[in-house]
């Protein structure tokens, strides 16, 4: 599985539509009381950023979105996006 | 011979030994199972009990489905052994697969420690055989993440196979239809987040959780002998 390459990941986690979210709705109430009153549709969720060694772009895809599917995620409540880059691109 | 009860334990679990106690009094004899055993021959029933397996880091149970011992347990309920999961037990089961739905944060984000009347719905399960629908328990929660969660369709059919084997009289921590258990499709797998082990003496304020156990018992003793053979 593992490549020549690094790349850095970025799962970010997120509940399901539909799902109820009592910590993004116990942050919405909060919002009140600083002021924002206009705050609506507050949904709280994970990111999870590491590096990989893969072939190229795709295999860190692949990789990281396996992981982001059997572990960082409960597919039953949550769903995951997955972005890579090599890393040293970007900053 | 009396019933051989395992207990598994995970770095993190801290109700083991209540569950020990609870089922030796009744008769069991009972051992602890360590996470990273591989094996779990012998044994006629086994208990996922509760704590913070694996500190709960990332979600309750998702770290622990990865522990040795879990695909043991996977084939000990496939070859319909009787496997019962509480409150943190259960969250580990739905992680693992071996049961639906999932565990959320409480409604409202209170930890709840409190005695609550759960109703029992359906006498169709190893944890439950010995108790009249409708019955109601005096049993103790004590979770964060207690919230039961599934979709519509799984919802569905959970009603539809009278599969919730436990609901909450007076919902606490929002739950989806009140659900406070439910079984897998042949029954012998059940998760519930009330703990029956701290409610089986009077001692404890309530031994309504006794018949639960004692249900348990009485599935091993019946179906556990054929698994425990191999």
């Amino acid at each position: 599985m593992a490549g020549s390459a690094h790349f850095s990941v970025l799962v970010e986690v997120r509940l399901r539509d539909g799902i109820a979210d009592p910590q993004g709705a116990t942050i919405e109430r909060a919002l009140p009381a600083l002021g924002f009153t206009g705050v609506t549709g507050v949904r709280a969720g994970k990111s999870f950023r590491f590096d990989i060694a893969a072939a190229d772009d795709a295999d860190a895809l692949a990789q990281a979105t396996v992981v982001a599917d059997r572990l960082l995620a409960n597919p039953v409540i949550e769903e995951s996006a997955v972005t890579v880059q090599p890393v040293g691109a970007g900053a | 011979m009396a019933t051989r009860v395992g207990v598994v334990v995970f770095p993190g679990t801290n109700c083991e030994h209540d569950a020990v106690l609870a089922v030796e009094r009744m008769g069991a004899s009972a051992d602890l199972v360590w996470h990273g055993d591989t094996s779990v021959a012998g044994f006629d029933a086994l208990i996922l009990p509760g704590g913070f397996a694996h500190g709960d880091y990332l979600r309750p149970g998702a770290i622990a489905r990865f522990s040795p011992v879990m695909e043991v347990v996977a084939r000990f309920a496939a070859e319909g052994g009787p496997v019962v999961g509480i409150c943190n037990g259960f969250q580990v089961l739905t992680e693992a697969g071996l049961l639906p739905g999932a565990l959320q944060k409480n409604r409202g984000l209170r930890f709840l420690c409190t005695t609550v009347t759960v109703r029992v719905e359906s006498s169709d399960s190893v944890l439950t055989s010995g108790v009249a629908v409708g019955t109601e328990l005096r049993i103790p929660i004590n979770h964060f993440e207690g919230n039961y969660t599934c979709d519509a369709e799984t919802l569905a059919r959970l009603r539809a196979e009278e599969r919730v084997v436990l609901r909450y009289v007076d919902n606490p921590n929002g739950s989806v239809d009140s659900i406070a258990g439910v079984c897998n499709e042949h029954r012998n797998v059940v998760g519930l987040m009330p703990h029956p082990e701290r409610a089986s003496d009077p001692l404890l304020g309530s031994a309504d959780g006794a018949v639960l156990l004692g249900s348990l018992l009485d599935s091993a003793a019946v179906g556990g002998s054929g698994a425990s053979a191999a």
